[in-house]
């Protein structure tokens, strides 16, 4: 199981160890390091990293590196799995998880990972639990403490430990008792230069953030569930009347969490929001190239695309882009070569003036072409869509009188959305 | 620890500051002295001097207080251990405490402590915990009996703690449930053999029920614990898979791995006919598709285990290409893994998209990620025939961009690529040869090399190319060097008058001027084949060469069932068995796929996929010292005349004999260089053009001397007696009997008992016509009545001379006896061991020539499990029974042993069989003219090894 954690930040320091069982000296890591230098970029770091003695499996996240120490036969899936649920719960506590909270924070975090883990064997990992049994901080909180002398500690058993829910602490109070969900879909895709889709599908997500007192017991239904053939649901799920009715049951934990995920993969359901046109050509002679994109909205459902955002990768040898943009602005960074044209709304009325982007790049003298093609990066927002289609039907609650506010919002979003050329 | 001592001696003030904290009366002020000593602690700082001062702060209401000295007590009680002595009242106070988070708080902190003096007093109250009424103890305390046995395994044992580790698997809390089968699983890692976890159907089903109520981590545990089970039949494989199935959908990715593990494992027992086989394949492929949506650390080790299954069973993803598709952002070590899937996924149906978007990847930036991606073209070339035009005129579209990388990697494909289709796209040579200057990488340069060699006859310059790498050679790698000699000696081979010199030059070089073994060796034998007999040399030098097979990078099928056993591990990332590479594990046992229900689907089994993988023989000679003598008798022993029947034509698969041996002696592999042959095709080849120059045939001789050195054989195996003829079927006469072979006499033994009231006289006894025409050689002799209740054993001696008709089975024997009551007849089956002669020991080269000469759709393969004897024991037994081995042969901890066997009516029966030494099971391949015998001779051997 899970021996030893190291986080380290994207420069190289070492600024947190925590052993499960005995001592390992922070030396292992510098196979770590090694393998980092190797990598290059810190994305490219590989997930296992196999030293004489111990296996070491990290994730990168918010520039910090989560480097796990094993020494037996372990799922690495199962330690990645927890590795990012650490992240998320600093994240949840100290609003983010960077380097400088959790320094600030040293003391809770080490009393977190202490609760989170014992032996290797996750302990309390979710949320609602941990929250019972260390409090988050907050400026009042020090205070009162400060004052009365109280801790920060929970002093009893967290009555979620060991229910059957044990997403959900008994005795929750609300005095406005409410439920929103969120459809969340990402749009990933891969277009070719001509702009034929490679490759799309759908990544879609329910977050929730529910505030119900009681135990509300919560049926969730879709207008067309059929869309829906793959599916990751949280653990509060009923999966039996998944698969059997198609509607969502389940007792929700307390605040925000994610209710289910799930991935649409036929691509004649994906349908592609924007078109983009584009041409980046660079001359055998004279160290220059040209480039030359338009964007248009094309399958939106009426609705406004907005904050439309092209990114490119340039080439190594692009020294500076001179660029005359029809709407919006654009940024070339020479450092990371990284081009962004912020484009803003996409009005589906206009179809004469569509955003283009036109001009000339320089590159430096005497350097051959480049080789490789920079490919677009599309981010892009439409709000009130799920682009699926997905609509949620009704919410029905059980099991509490009261009768609660109810809310569904839904919103599309670029994911890995890119443009070959 | 290098930053103690910075610690220690620049910032001494804060040491004293914070021990005067630590000491104050103010709860407050003790409170934040630790925190800042845990804060000291989390960055690496060694605070280990402050110990009493923390321990003393231990005895406290304040549960943060409390958490904040055990958090610092498990970081340093290891280095003080008599001062953590101190802290054990406390926690045996604590262990009673009537709040069950500190219960649980101290059990579980004191299992931390990784000191011998605390074990001794820890037991009593982890016993008390174990049984505690509140779940949540119990399920802390189930992790601390794995804790202390991490430190204590033998106080573990005695002390009970396994045993009610196991109750607690039937404990009515899941998470309990979930956390004695971690714990259990842990302990028995170390333990491989200590069967701790004694999975049945009940605890299985508890297991289940536990399944759907427990947390994530704990759903993980449990199905990797059922992932260890073997269940009965195929209904309870059924089950329990639909049990699982909802694991599918849940969204932690590890539960979702851990599931499909057990699905792909249980799937193997189910018949593939089951309508329920097909539901679970089709809901297989949306979870491990939804995986490749998570970060790319999850990615990865999904692409990793999906690496595996697209092997395993291809029909899962078999339409999920796209979703492999590579996105430029993606880590290059998700975009790598991507593309080795995407090339087993390719196929006639979808090689035009896969063609596309190869194309588009070897324009990328990422240097690894466009050599790979160029090999993979070369890849669908070989795996999809169809495709392969087009995938040549992609490489060669790449050659053009003269990127040297991309050039380089091209032309080791298109090696390939002719390889696997010769004479069809050997246009493009010219386009190749433009390219020779640019190669400074090693494959590249043997692969043009060889290129350049095998074409010598179209290539106009071929001699000049060549002689421009000789000039270099003794700074090229092996690989080049090697390759450069073939290549010279078959431009020799091919156009004589010009290249003389050359091949001079370059044989005098690997010769003479060069100290590494592979090369000096098979430069010598070059030169020797030249000198002796260029004829010969021609053949096997320019010997025609096996296509090679489409996928070469495959995982070896008994290697891939046991990593599906393995899905989801470290085992399944590195594509290596467990036993391979974990520290720690001490004798990891092997993991089997369950074998599927029902004989006829038996193909499927891993036995027989290891049997069918095995049949290459492996290639590798037995000791140097041969190898010695083989050369020297290449020259003393030109027994040209000595194997005259072997024929030039002989195909690859008749090799096997005499294959193993020279495949080494002439590839080159002998030192380490195993890759180039493999890859290079041309040694591979040789032998069998070799074993047709028989130049070789002396040194095949050593190969036979042991023949000779078979220890004394026992005598021939009798089984026990079996009841031929029950007494209820004849009147009270009741028969058993077996059959002996002693001294070249066959002779049936009976036991004749008269179990009726009346006494039986007047026996005799009568074979009906059978396979190999045996009949009584004699009257039974009989010569008293028997009496009721008496037994009387008689010997009947056969002949093999009577009439002969086919009997179904070929072995069976009906026979008629008569008495003074009745005729009765009854069947009976005898082995045929009972039919080989003494004179079955065939000449080795008899042996070699019938060998070959019986074809190859003859031969027959089987396994004899379970014996545990050395060759030579074996060998001894076998001649007990008239098998003879007639050589033997060590390659790689192998034995093989040929031998022969004649039957009465003058069948010879050849036969090879592999052992290897610490594997039980044997490996036999009979080969005789009448095939329908192999069957049985494969009883007889199972017969004689096991008794």
């Amino acid at each position: 199981m899970i021996h030893s954690l190291f986080l380290i930040n994207n420069v190289g320091d070492l600024f947190l160890e925590k052993h499960w069982k005995s001592v390992i000296s922070r030396s292992v890591c510098d196979y770590f390091f090694e393998a980092r230098e190797k990598a290059g970029e810190p994305d490219n770091v590989p997930p296992v990293i196999r030293t004489p003695h111990h296996y070491l499996i990290n994730i990168y996240r918010d520039k910090i590196f989560f480097v796990s120490v094993i020494q037996t036969e372990v799922p690495p899936l199962f330690v990645i799995e927890f590795l990012h649920r650490v992240a998320e719960t600093f994240q949840d506590y100290f609003g983010e998880c960077s380097e400088t909270t959790i320094k600030e924070n040293m003391v809770i975090v080490y009393e977190l990972l202490e609760e989170m883990l014992d032996n290797g064997f996750p302990l309390a990992t979710e949320s609602n639990i941990l929250k019972e049994l260390i409090r988050p901080p907050n400026i009042l909180r020090t205070m009162v403490n400060t004052i009365t002398g109280s801790s920060n500690v929970g002093e009893t058993l967290p009555t979620g430990q060991l229910s059957t829910i044990p997403w959900r602490r008994a005795g929750v109070k609300y005095t406005n008792n409410e439920a929103y969900f969120d459809v969340v879909e990402e749009i990933d895709a891969i277009l070719d230069k001509s702009g034929t889709t490679v490759f799309a599908e759908i990544q879609g997500v329910i977050d929730a953030c529910v505030k119900l007192s009681g135990m509300p017991d919560l049926t969730l239904s879709f207008m067309n569930p059929r869309l829906l053939d793959d599916v990751s649901f949280h653990p509060c799920v009923r999966y039996k009347r998944w698969e059997s009715e198609r509607v969502i049951s389940f007792i929700p934990p307390d605040g925000n969490f994610q209710l289910m995920s799930y991935h649409i993969s036929a691509q004649n359901l994906v349908a592609i929001p924007v078109y983009v046109k584009q041409n980046i050509s660079f001359f055998e002679s004279g160290s220059s190239g040209r480039l030359d994109i338009t964007v248009s909205p094309k399958q939106t459902m009426g609705k406004v695309v907005e904050c439309v955002v092209v990114t490119i990768h340039m080439p190594k040898v692009v020294l500076s882009a001179s660029l005359n943009a029809t709407q919006g602005t654009y940024k070339y960074d020479p450092l990371t070569k990284i081009l962004v044209w912020d484009i803003g709304k996409l009005n589906p009325q206009n179809t004469q003036k569509q955003p283009n982007l036109k001009g000339s790049l320089s590159l430096q003298s005497g350097a051959p072409k480049p080789e490789e093609n920079p490919s677009l990066n599309i981010d892009l927002k439409i709000q009130q869509l799920a682009i699926s289609g997905l609509k949620v039907n009704r919410l029905d609650m059980y099991g509490e009188k009261y009768k609660p506010f109810k809310g569904v919002k839904y919103v599309t979003k670029a994911g890995k959305f890119q443009v070959r050329t | 620890m290098t930053d103690s001592k910075y610690f220690t001696t620049t910032k001494k003030g804060e040491i004293f500051e914070l021990k005067a904290e630590l000491n104050s009366d103010k709860k407050e002020k003790k409170k934040e002295a630790v925190k800042k000593v845990i804060a000291s602690m989390t960055v690496g700082k060694d605070v280990s001097a402050l110990f009493p001062d923390v321990v003393n702060c231990m005895q406290t209401d304040n549960l943060e207080l409390k958490k904040l000295v055990y958090l610092y007590l498990m970081n340093y009680a290891k280095s003080q251990p008599d001062m953590a002595i101190m802290a054990v009242n406390t926690f045996v106070k604590d262990c009673e405490d009537p709040n069950p988070l500190i219960r649980a708080l101290a059990v579980r902190t004191m299992g931390c402590i990784r000191v011998d003096k605390i074990t001794e007093y820890l037991c009593e109250p982890l016993r008390k915990c174990l049984k505690d009424e509140d779940p949540y103890v119990r399920k802390t305390a189930a992790v601390c009996v794995a804790k202390l046995h991490d430190i204590n395994a033998q106080l573990v044992e005695d002390q009970g703690f396994l045993d009610t580790l196991k109750d607690l698997i039937s404990d009515s809390n899941p998470m309990v449930v979930a956390n004695a089968v971690a714990a259990l699983s842990e302990i028995a890692e170390s333990h491989p053999n200590s069967n701790l976890l004694d999975l049945n159907p009940q605890t299985i089903n508890k297991l289940l029920t536990a399944l759907n109520e427990c947390t994530e981590w704990g759903q993980i545990f449990i199905l990797d614990c059922l992932a260890n089970y073997t269940p009965r039949d195929d209904r309870e494989s059924q089950s329990i898979c639909e049990r699982v199935t909802p694991r599918l959908s849940h969204a932690n990715s590890a539960v979702v791995l851990s599931a499909v593990k057990v699905l792909m494992k249980f799937m193997e027992m189910l018949p593939k006919d089951l309508d329920y086989y097909g539901t679970l394949l089709k809901k297989l492929a949306p979870p491990l598709v939804t995986l490749l949506s998570a970060e790319p650390e999850l990615q990865y080790v999904a692409l990793r285990n999906i690496n595996l299954i697209v092997q395993k069973r291809p029909e899962i993803l078999k339409h999920e290409m796209k979703v492999f598709f590579v996105k430029y952002n993606d880590p290059i070590y998700v975009k790598l893994e991507k593309l080795d899937i995407m090339i087993r996924l390719a196929s006639q149906a979808n090689i035009a998209q896969v063609l596309a978007e190869l194309k588009e990847y070897a324009t990328e930036v990422d240097v690894d990620f466009v050599r790979k991606a160029v090999r993979a073209i070369g890849r669908c070339a070989i795996k999809v025939e169809q495709s392969a035009e087009r995938c040549v005129s992609t490489l060669l579209d790449l050659i053009q961009t003269k990127v040297n990388y991309v050039v380089q990697e091209a032309i080791v494909v298109i090696k390939d690529i002719f390889r696997k289709y010769p004479n069809k796209y050997e246009s493009v040579i010219a386009t190749l040869c433009e390219n020779l200057d640019s190669l400074d990488e090693p494959e590249a340069r043997a692969a043009m090399i060889w290129i350049v060699g095998e074409y010598a006859e179209r290539i106009d310059n071929a001699d000049e190319l060549l002689e421009s790498f000789l000039e270099g050679f003794h700074d090229e790698s092996t690989q080049v060097q090697l390759q450069l000699l073939t290549a010279i000696v078959k431009l020799f081979l091919k156009k004589p008058t010009e290249t003389q010199e050359l091949v001079q030059q370059v044989l005098s070089l690997a010769t003479q001027d060069s100290d590494n073994p592979d090369l000096r060796d098979r430069g010598y034998i070059y030169w020797r084949l030249l000198s002796t007999d260029p004829v010969a040399a021609k053949e096997v030098v320019l010997a025609e060469k096996p296509l090679i097979s489409e996928e070469t990078d495959l995982i070896e099928p008994t290697l891939l069932d046991e990593l599906i056993c393995h899905i989801g591990t470290l085992a399944s990332v590195y594509h290596k068995p467990p036993s391979a590479f974990v520290e720690g594990s001490r004798g990891v046992q092997h993991k089997r796929l369950p074998a599927r229900a029902g004989s006829g689907e038996s193909a499927e089994s891993p036995e027989v996929g290891q049997s069918g993988t095995s049949e290459a023989p492996p290639a590798v000679i037995p000791s140097q010292g041969d190898l010695l003598g083989d050369l020297l008798n290449l020259d003393l022993a030109p027994a040209t005349t000595t194997v005259p029947s072997v024929q030039p034509s002989m195909q690859m698969g008749a090799m096997d004999l005499l294959g193993g041996g020279l495949d080494s002696l002439l590839g080159g592999d002998i030192g380490g260089s195993p890759s180039m042959g493999a890859a290079l095709g041309a040694p591979a080849a040789m032998p069998a053009a070799l074993s047709n120059a028989p130049a070789v045939g002396g040194g095949l001789g050593d190969l036979f001397d042991l023949g000779g050195g078979v220890g004394m054989p026992t005598g021939f195996y009798v089984a026990p007696k079996t009841l031929f003829l029950p007494a209820m079927k004849a009147k009270g006469l009741e028969i058993s009997g077996t059959f002996a072979r002693r001294g070249g006499i066959i002779q049936m033994d009976l036991s004749l008992t008269n179990k009726a009231m009346s006494v039986m006289t007047d026996f005799a006894i009568q074979f009906n016509r059978n396979s190999f025409g045996l009949a009584p050689a004699g009257p039974l002799q009989v010569l008293t009545p028997l009496t009721p209740n008496q037994t009387i054993d008689v010997s009947l001696p056969l002949g093999t001379t009577g009439p002969v008709m086919k009997m179904e089975p070929l072995n069976n024997l009906q026979v008629a006896v008569k008495n003074n009551i009745d005729v009765f007849y009854f069947s009976c089956q005898y082995p045929l061991s009972l039919l080989f002669v003494e004179d079955g020991k065939m000449e080795r080269q008899v042996f070699l020539a019938t060998w070959k000469d019986i074809p190859n759709d003859n031969e027959a393969q089987f396994q004899i499990k379970d014996v545990h004897l050395n060759s030579d024991a074996a060998s001894n037994k076998l001649q007990g029974s008239n098998i003879f081995t007639i050589a033997k042969r060590t390659v790689d901890a192998q034995d093989m042993l040929y031998q022969s066997i004649k039957l009465t009516n003058g069948i010879w029966v050849l036969a090879e069989m592999r052992v290897q030494t610490g594997n039980p099971n044997y490996t036999l391949s009979i080969k005789c003219r009448a095939p329908e015998v192999s069957q049985f001779v494969y009883q007889c051997y199972e017969l004689v090894l096991k008794n």
